[in-house]
């Protein structure tokens, strides 16, 4: 499946993750650097206002959409029908990727040039167009690095090509595309111009992702800083843009909000470089309308959210500000997850979208520490999803050791003579281990926490037993 | 006022100075403390991990607990927010959905209660030390409570405290997280205790003891002669009766 990266387990790829000393140093510093770009344009923005406020009116315009979603997508496929604009609703990955090709056979398609697009890395839609032997260029600087390293998967959402530095991009555009220059990003950026500019114009076909659609006027809205999105429907006479059901608004005023929390939080930009808004018309004997134009509207299950607890995952639009303030993800780097969606919105979405069996660890790689909650401008409790998950995953897949242990911890939790009669007989079943005041090689699962730090020695005393002398007027604690 | 002190078992079982220090400051601010004897755990090692059946026996536990308090306060953030999820965990169950959500109503973090409730922000502590707080995810996050421990630390006389870099970093610890993605925690961990030592303190100072169990563990593994403390021993110490 395209989605997944690797095919190690996920400690596997935990393992690798954290030997690669540069990938992280990467991770942290774009981290530390987004923190601060992304204060100064939302929180700190005079301009804004309250901040708070732009989050409640985010989460309420992606909630009514949702709760209203048959209705917007027919608004939707109506609005782009009605100029000339074909419409399909694609149940599976498969069905999306089948679809593009089938335009791409009957137009003698050659050259496919895109923009950038993370629910085309889910359907594996490159794959699918170099089967028929499409050339398929991407034009986002990140994704053409990748595309030209053997395709290298993406590692954050918003910067696919996060993990290289540009020591890396210049030896990979040396070995695979005759590069002569340096590491400068200038000269890194002006080559991969020149080299995108002759393929734009033999394109035969552009495809662009979606990050809204407008309900309204049947528009698809795309944001970009190198305006590549625009050179991507501009020359082809064949526009195909694929979307995720949900990623759609009702008009062009929530169109306003959503676009403004999306490039705040996403980068700390007021406003991306581009936002480029597509309402295509056929127009008769026109060089500048397109031919023919399509838009697929991809389910692949995102359905399964719907009406259910996890339905405010389809809120997300996709910023990376759970990403990016994520202190598992700073050390993990993004292949770890071993999905295209990585991070916290990665471990909640990959499982609604992949299934539990290839990934139901996910959501325990997080510390429950809300980070990603408190950062997402659309307000998806994040964290809270992660638990809902656990809850689903241990019923199907919950180890019986863990299950035991929690059952006991059920029973001693709720029995008061249980936990007291544990309280006073810890400090003699741990004390082979003790040294000191604490212990430094634990049984059983206390093993995993003393291997890289101490644990505290049982207390001396009884709390309970100090506090009933003390309301009898006993004295101080030592 | 009356109290009610929720201890949290950590405290119990690990920390029992902690939890008299605790008894100690609120009795010296004029509190009158019971400490509900069925008190066990808030149920968040189940809870966290997917097992909610279980979790839901230790909330009803403490539910029924801390039923006639008035207040209920606890040293730990964590252990707070586990009590204000009770309403969700019991939100099927109509009967124990409301009583949970008097529970939640009442419950208070240690230095939340005495900065908002009692509306006190000097408790006449003397503590000298150059010293640096960590911010425990669960309470600034879940809890909201953002002010209460730097507020009350400021007015620790002879306590100079510094800055801590990345201090909204979580320390790794996330409760099982610790142990089932060990790797990953330990990362997070180093990296916590790299920022302590460059912040050039003496002293780390927790409010939590979840946090601090898994920070003070990593420093004094790794020989950092970095002394880690709870907010409460903090509070309670007087240089006149040498504290703890």
């Amino acid at each position: 499946m395209a989605m997944k990266i690797g095919d190690k387990s996920f400690f596997g790829r935990v393992d690798d993750a954290l030997q690669d000393d540069f990938m992280r140093q990467a991770m942290s510093s774009a981290q530390d650097r987004l923190r601060g770009k992304k204060q100064a344009a939302t929180v700190e923005d005079e301009l804004v206002g309250d901040w708070e406020e732009w989050r409640s009116a985010g989460e309420e315009i992606r909630q009514h959409t949702l709760d209203n979603l048959d209705f917007y997508l027919e608004q939707l496929s109506e609005n782009f029908t009605k100029r000339g604009g074909h419409v399909y609703f694609a149940k599976t990955a498969e069905d999306a990727t089948r679809y593009v090709q089938e335009v791409a056979k009957r137009k003698n398609a050659k050259n496919v040039t895109k923009a950038k697009s993370m629910v085309t890395e889910e359907i594996g839609l490159n794959e699918a167009l170099e089967e028929i032997d499409c050339n398929v260029y991407e034009t986002d600087l990140a994704e053409y690095i990748l595309q030209i390293d053997d395709h290298d998967r993406p590692s954050h959402i918003v910067v696919p090509s996060l993990h290289k530095n540009k020591e890396q991009i210049r030896d990979t555009f040396r070995d695979k595309a005759n590069y002569t220059g340096t590491e400068e990003p200038k000269q890194l950026a002006a080559f991969a111009r020149a080299q995108l500019r002759e393929t734009f114009m033999q394109a035969d076909i552009g495809v662009t992702g979606c990050n809204f659609a407008v309900a309204q006027s049947g528009s698809i809205s795309l944001v970009t800083n190198e305006g590549n999105a625009n050179m991507v429907t501009t020359f082809p006479e064949t526009q195909i843009s694929i979307m995720g059901m949900e990623r759609l608004v009702p008009t062009w005023e929530e169109l306003d909000v959503m676009t403004n929390l999306l490039s705040r939080s996403a980068v700390g930009q007021k406003i991306t470089t581009y936002v480029t808004n597509l309402t295509p018309q056929l127009v008769e004997d026109s060089v500048d309308a397109p031919k023919e134009f399509h838009l697929v509207i991809l389910d692949a299950g995102r359905s399964n959210a719907l009406g259910t607890e996890f339905q405010s995952a389809l809120q997300c639009i996709r910023c990376a500000a759970c990403v990016n303030v994520c202190p598992v993800y700073r050390h993990i780097g993004g292949h770890a997850y071993g999905s295209i969606y990585q991070g916290p919105i990665g471990a909640v979405l990959s499982p609604i979208l992949g299934g539990y069996e290839e990934y139901g660890e996910l959501p325990y790689a997080s510390s429950l520490c809300a980070a990603c909650t408190e950062a997402c401008p659309v307000k998806i409790p994040l964290h809270e999803l992660l638990i809902r998950h656990r809850e689903n995953y241990v019923k199907d897949y919950g180890k019986t050791a863990e299950k035991m242990a929690m059952k006991t911890f059920g029973v001693g939790a709720s029995s008061p003579l249980l936990f007291k009669m544990a309280v006073k007989g810890m400090p003699a079943a741990m004390k082979p281990f003790v040294k000191d005041d604490h212990i430094e090689n634990g049984p059983g699962p206390m093993k995993l926490w003393t291997e890289v730090r101490d644990f505290p020695a049982p207390g001396k005393g009884n709390f309970r037993n100090w506090f009933d002398n003390r309301k009898k007027g006993g004295g101080a604690h030592d | 006022m009356k109290v009610s002190l929720f201890v949290t078992c950590l405290s119990e079982m690990f920390y029992q100075n902690v939890a008299k220090d605790v008894v100690e400051v609120l009795e010296r601010l004029g509190c009158d403390i019971d400490f509900p004897k069925g008190q066990i755990c808030c149920g968040q090692p189940a809870y966290n991990s997917g097992y909610r059946k279980d979790a839901q026996k230790a909330a009803k536990q403490m539910i029924d607990s801390f039923e006639n308090s008035e207040y209920i306060v606890t040293p730990s953030g964590s252990c707070a927010a586990m009590f204000k999820e009770y309403p969700e965990l019991l939100k099927d169950d109509p009967k124990w959905h409301a009583r949970a959500q008097a529970t939640a109503d009442k419950t208070y973090e240690f230095t939340q209660f005495i900065v908002h409730v009692l509306k006190i922000e000097d408790v006449g502590a003397e503590y000298p030390a150059r010293a640096t707080y960590h911010t425990s995810c669960h309470m600034t996050r879940l809890l909201k409570e953002t002010d209460a421990p730097s507020l009350l630390l400021a007015n620790v006389k002879g306590l100079y405290m510094l800055p801590l870099a990345n201090n909204y970093d979580c320390c790794g610890f996330g409760g099982t997280f610790a142990v089932k993605m060990a790797p990953i925690s330990e990362q997070m961990v180093d990296e916590k205790v790299r920022h302590i030592e460059e912040s050039t303190a003496d002293l780390l100072i927790a409010a939590d003891n979840g946090c601090m169990m898994n920070i003070k563990g990593r420093i004094d593994r790794t020989g950092k002669p970095i002394e880690v403390k709870h907010i409460a021993q903090i509070l309670n110490s007087q240089t006149a009766e040498g504290g703890n």
